[in-house]
């Protein structure tokens, strides 16, 4: 056979490989030019900064405002994941042990946030708590972000209890072992990864959540994506990049921390 | 036997606390929302009527929202395949090592806030932005160009933003190809371009048609890109939802205006899975 030079071969590598070094410098760009601008000397922001200063870091320090936001979304956030896990981990135990099609048509109901538009939801759920006589609150705040965040326990768990071997359940039970002590010592440890996983993006994602906050929030209970949102949209104030710095270093580590302890990365694919 | 049954009942009671709570607050705020979309009058006396449907369908401006939203979410998700589907492709052929890298750089962006990924996008597309100091620097353009506030840079930033959620799903389907078939493709003369278009892109569908079900949603409904990116000027059907309930306080108009919105998203989700349950058949009937 004749050798020749693979011109097809040559051009489909080459167009494939120049269009995802596209999208990867596109996919980190934006997190870099925040990262420099958060360090900028300068008044306004300004890409690229001409020096770089610690001044906008300490600037948060007496920001009070944007201090008292990010603790209200802390909280908010901490008290979805810990009903998400609950809640989404014992009806995911249902879910995967069951067949009836009565279960798949549940399942579909409860990952149905991730495909409605949040913000519809978000109005909805502030017709329903005007109508019950709540006023917004942390509490109405963590409801509407629970019923978005539930999806992701539910989809990590349920893909940890598919690995899961039903055999396994069924020794520890005939060896006298109580549900309870099964579930403790068997199931948990085989699919708390997956659960960490799903307790992980839900509370990034409640962290984030704009659409259902715009909603449910009050002026004393202003989250922080919002409050952000709305000085980056009226003044773009230079604390808004090193706000921005912080939350991309703290979700780094966070993100860094649950690869090496939960292998999260698997459960996003 | 009456073990089974109460085996199975406490089963059932696992699933209980979430649905009681998906009922009370997902299901019937969604009834609700349905049920005041037919309030006649803006102060919801009780009369009923289609009158908050033919209001919005009936003025032209409304309409054109719609369809603005409905085709953003088209041009953003097909950009999304086009340079996301090679990243996909490139992960199945790198290391290990260079794939937990690229894994890394995929996920970060969805985990991290998206109002942090909109931010930099204005420092970028703005007027004196990086972007357009390079086309004025490089002579393409005696003026900055106008990306910030333009649907151009609404589509170029819920690309960047939503990627990831295309990339994920077509990683994991890329995954599951058997190698062999492209291998058999090219060992029976088919070019790389050929056996890309006949083997690798129909075995993948599964994986595009899950990424753009959740790409296309996402992009319609991101009302923070599209409020910062787009600005004042440009109106989607999120940010006429939030004006009509909380600034006009108009709660019947903006209930139907997201009944229409929800149905017009099912639709288009509805019609992606039937798609490709008729493939499915076609591939592997």
């Amino acid at each position: 056979m004749r050798r020749y030079f693979d011109w097809e071969g040559w051009s489909f590598t080459a167009v494939f490989a120049l269009l995802s070094l596209i999208t990867i410098l596109v996919l980190i760009g934006p997190t870099i030019v925040i990262m420099m601008l958060s360090f900028t000397g300068e008044e306004t922001l300004h890409f690229p900064p001409t020096h770089y200063s610690l001044r906008w870091y300490r600037a948060l320090l007496d920001a009070n405002e944007l201090q008292d936001a990010f603790i209200i979304s802390i909280k908010v956030a901490a008290i979805t994941v810990v009903a998400s896990v609950v809640l989404g981990v014992s009806a995911a135990m249902t879910i995967a042990r069951s067949k009836s099609p009565w279960m798949r048509g549940l399942e579909t109901l409860f990952m149905s946030p991730l495909i409605l538009p949040a913000l519809a939801f978000g109005f909805a759920a502030l017709m329903m708590f005007s109508l019950l006589g709540f006023r917004p609150s942390t509490f109405t705040l963590s409801i509407g972000h629970i019923v978005v965040c539930v999806p992701f326990v539910l989809r990590t768990t349920l893909a940890s209890l598919a690995q899961l071997d039903p055999a396994l359940l069924d020794c520890s039970v005939s060896l006298g072992a109580s549900d309870l002590y099964t579930f403790r010592r068997i199931t948990l440890p085989l699919i708390g990864r997956g659960v960490a996983s799903g307790g992980f993006i839900a509370f990034m994602s409640s962290f984030d959540n704009v659409p259902v906050s715009l909603f449910l929030q009050d002026a004393r209970t202003q989250v922080l994506p919002i409050y952000l949102w709305d000085i980056i949209q009226n003044q773009l104030d230079s604390r808004a990049a090193s706000a921005c710095g912080v939350i991309i270093i703290a979700t780094i580590v966070l993100m860094v921390l649950m690869e090496r302890f939960a292998g999260f990365s698997r459960f996003m694919k | 036997m009456a073990a089974a049954a109460t085996e199975k009942s406490r089963e059932w009671q696992l699933a209980l606390p979430l649905t009681a709570f998906f009922a009370l607050f997902f299901v019937a705020p969604l009834l609700l929302v349905i049920g005041i979309s037919f309030q006649a009058t803006r102060r919801m006396t009780g009369g009923l009527g289609l009158n908050q449907y033919a209001a919005f369908l009936g003025d032209s401006l409304n309409v054109e929202v719609l369809t603005d939203t409905l085709l953003l979410g088209v041009k953003a998700t097909l950009l999304c395949l086009i340079f996301g589907y090679p990243l996909a492709w490139l992960f199945t052929r790198v290391s290990a090592k260079l794939q937990s890298l690229l894994i890394f750089l995929v996920i970060l962006p969805i985990v991290t806030s998206v109002v942090v990924r909109t931010f930099a996008w204005i420092v970028i597309l703005g007027r004196h932005g990086m972007v357009n100091d390079t086309i004025v620097a490089l002579g393409l353009s005696a003026q900055p160009l106008h990306l910030l506030f333009s649907e151009a840079g609404v589509v170029i930033v819920l690309t960047q933003v939503q990627m990831p959620l295309m990339v994920l799903p077509l990683i994991t389907v890329l995954q599951r190809i058997d190698p062999n078939l492209a291998s058999a493709s090219s060992a029976l003369g088919a070019g790389a371009w050929r056996t890309f278009f006949k083997i690798t892109l129909p075995l993948s569908m599964p994986g595009i048609i899950a990424g753009t079900i959740l790409t296309y949603t996402a992009c319609v409904t991101a009302f923070v890109t599209q409020s910062l990116i787009g600005g004042s000027r440009l109106l989607y059907m999120p940010m006429m939802i939030f004006q009509q309930a909380m600034d006009l306080q108009n709660w019947p108009f903006a209930a139907a205006v997201s009944v229409i919105f929800m149905i017009s998203v099912l639709l288009i989700v509805a019609l992606l899975v039937a798609l490709s349950r008729g493939r499915a058949a076609r591939l592997y009937g």
